[in-house]
Order: C-alpha cells, then structure tokens, then sequence
C-alpha cells in the first residue's frame, strides 16, 4: 500500500516537473511549482517525516509562491522564447543525471536498517535523546543541540538572504499615499482574512513552542507568522500592515533573532560550557537543555518571520501604485 | 455498533471520493473557466467533508478529532472563499463565460 502510494505520488512530481519546464507561462509555473512542493510535502508525510514535511508545506508551497508570485508582479510573466535550441544544455542535464542514478546503485537500499546512515550517530541520538535533552520529538533534539551549530549556519543563510535582497532591492518608502487598496474593496476576501489572521498567529505560536512535543520549530513557525502578516497586508493594504509592523522593527528583528541565537551559545561560554552547550544554561543539565532550545527555536522564528516579511515587503514596495 | 460505524465511515469515505472524482471530471470537461470552478467548488467542499466525516468516524473521539475538525473549519471558510477569488479575479481580467449560442438564436 505505500509503495502503491510512493509510486503515485513520485509519478505526479516527474509529471508536475515536465510542465513546469514546459511551461511557458511563468504564473502557471509559479502555481506548478506549490503543486510540485505540496506533493513533496506529502511525499515526505509518507516517510514519517513530518518536520520536514510541515517545513515543505509551508516555505515551499506557501511562502515561496507568494515570493514568486511578487517577483512576477515586479517583471513580467511570460518566458522569453529561447535563443538557439537547448542541446547542449541537455545533454549535460542527461550525462549528470545518468551519473546520479549510476551512483546510487551502489547506495543502500531504501529503509535498509544496515545503511550507514542507520549505524553512524543517529542510534547514539535516539538512545540518549530521553535523558540527555528529555523532549519527545528527536528531530528538535538533533536540530538544535546535537547539531546546533549546523542549525546556526541555516539561520545565517536566511539571514544573508534577507540581507542580500535588502542591498539589492532596497526599500522604498512610498511618498503621502502609502494607503494602497489591496484588496480592500472585495468584502469577502477581506472578512475571511479578518477571520484567519488571528487563527494563523495562534498556529504559529502553537507550532513554535510546540516544537519540543511535535513537529514544528522555529523555521516553520517562522514562516507561518510571516504569512498571517502577508494575508493582512493582502486584505488591509501594505499601508496598514506597516502600521502593524514598521519595516524599521522588521530590520532589528531580523538581526535580533540571530544575536539571540549567538547569545544564547556566548552566554554558554561564559558560564563555563563550550558553545551552545546548553547544560551549563540551569542548574541541571535538562532543564539548560529545555532553556537553550526554547531560546534558540525562538530566535529562528524571529529571524526566519522577519526576514520572509521583509523581502515581502521590498517586493510590495517596488510595485506601483494599485496593483496587486 | 461498531461495525455500523464502520460502515457509516467507509460510505462517507467512498462519498466523498465519488464528488471529489466528479469534481475532478468536471474540470476536465467543462467548456469554459465560471463552469469548471463550479465543479472544484464540488470537490472542495462536499469531497473534503465528506472525506474528513469519514475519518472522523474512523479515527474514534480524540484529540485527532478536534484537528480534524479544526480542518474542516479551514476548508469551509477557505475553499469557497479561493473559488470566490478567482471568479472574482476572472470577472476583472474581462474573461466572458461562454454561452451556448444555439439557445441565444
């Protein structure tokens, strides 16, 4: 039954990956590509694999699309038809991918319990997890003590990102007429995102602090906040959600969430640990454990929401007047 | 009782599965955008509740039932709003409905 289901789901991706590519227009791309990540979030659902899943579902089918869907916005959304005829192009995507499936002939099988992926660290992390950290979900565990400095380096990424579209794009404060109607005029599409905004912060609130218990975490949590706050800015105007949230707040909040995070291993230096060990954060090891997880999911969310809000924001502030 | 259950959930199941498949007929086979976004509102709507019910029943009374029904409270309030949207949308793009011209004559 879950092959069968594996099978069906695989199929649909390769078929949603030839229309993408085929695909001349850019906006029938962009949905493509949400269909593409809801399928993989599924896909990874199947594999119990649920962080990842929540994770997929809510950067790739969500918040990337409404990216997508800005940039568009800003240029333009047809393809330009292509210069001379790609062979060459395709014949190193062909000679790569034979490479590829050539080298995992000689990788494990699926869900083979000899695999080295099974035998390295990850049974020491299964089997010390409960005492050690003492939080259900293992997958927090191993993101952000085990491996926290990996989880570090990701936040730095988002963090560059964020920077980079900032020096690229640059925001522009519109001059007096900030009130933009979004899509104030439509009542029902208003009323509906009046009623979901709260219900989206409260899940976001849910999937951040619950991060220790269930699937969720900063990065997730992160990108649903940013959501409700695009949803607002959608049905009140970007005027309105700017009232809301300041862009100004939004770039001390991008920065604050990685100091915290930093701060967070310093503070464990200094009390005498190596960084980001947090058993030295309380008195005992597990509740430092408890303390420096909650303190550092909390700065990936932080950062993580500001960031997506921001590039949100540069985008929506280049389009003109109306639009949107 | 149980087994009445049983069966209760699997109808609603195979319900559910039933308008989402004419939803998803509907789509393919209807001639212009208005009526193929009433058949997705089929699907969305009666489809996925229908298929939520089912699980409802299957999953007993527990905390996957609240979520399942937190769900199908998304659903109702999104689907239709979705559907409205993009009517919506097609109405200002200026896409005229296409009209049987042998009736107009």
């Amino acid at each position: 039954m879950e092959i069968l289901i594996d099978t069906i789901l695989l199929v649909l991706l390769m078929i949603t990956g030839f229309s993408i590519v085929r695909m001349r227009s850019l906006l029938a791309a962009t949905m493509l590509t949400s269909i593409y990540s809801l399928l993989s979030a599924s896909l990874f659902v199947v594999l119990d694999a649920v962080d990842v899943a929540l994770t997929e579902a809510a950067i790739g089918a969500g918040i990337s699309t409404i990216l997508l869907l800005a940039t568009i916005a800003l240029t333009t959304d047809r393809e330009k038809p292509p210069q001379r005829t790609p062979m060459l192009p395709l014949i190193v995507v062909i000679i790569t991918g034979m490479a590829l499936i050539y080298g995992t002939l000689d990788m494990p099988h699926f869900g083979n319990p000899q695999a080295p992926v099974h035998l390295h660290v990850a049974p020491a992390y299964l089997h010390d997890t409960p005492g050690e950290i003492g939080i259900p979900n293992v997958v927090t565990s191993v993101l952000a003590s085990y491996r926290g400095y990996d989880t570090l380096g990701e936040l730095a990424v988002i963090f560059t990102a964020g920077a980079g579209v900032l020096t690229l794009l640059g925001y522009r404060t519109r001059g007096g007429n900030s009130m933009d109607p979004g899509i104030r005029k439509l009542l029902i599409l208003r009323v509906i995102g009046k009623l979901f905004f709260p219900l989206i912060l409260l899940f976001a609130l849910y999937v951040q602090f619950h991060g220790d218990y269930g699937p969720g975490g900063g990065f997730q949590a992160g990108v649903i906040f940013a959501t409700g706050f695009i949803l607002y800015a959608l049905a009140f105007g970007l005027g309105n959600a700017q009232r809301l949230i300041p862009h100004q707040l939004l770039r001390i909040m991008v920065a604050f969430g990685m100091l915290l995070y930093i701060g967070v291993g310093i503070e464990s230096m200094l009390l005498g640990g190596k960084f980001l060990e947090y058993n030295v954060l309380a008195d005992d090891p597990v509740s430092g454990q408890h303390l420096g997880i909650i303190l550092i999911e909390l700065g990936v969310g932080i950062t993580v929401a500001s960031v997506m809000l921001m590039i949100y924001y540069v985008f929506r502030s280049r389009q003109p007047e109306g639009d949107l | 009782m149980e087994t009445v259950i049983y069966i209760l959930s699997w109808i609603f199941l195979l319900g559910g599965a039933i308008f989402l498949l004419v939803g998803a007929i509907g789509i393919l086979r209807f001639p212009d955008f208005y009526t193929r976004l009433h058949a997705v509102s089929v699907c969305d709507t009666m489809g996925a509740g229908l298929v939520l019910a089912g699980l409802m029943l299957q999953g007993g009374f527990s905390l996957v039932t609240v979520k399942l029904l937190l769900i199908f409270y998304f659903m109702i309030f999104t689907g239709p709003t979705a559907v409205h949207a993009l009517a919506q949308a097609a109405l200002q793009g200026k896409l005229k409905p296409v009209v049987d011209e042998h009736e107009q004559q």
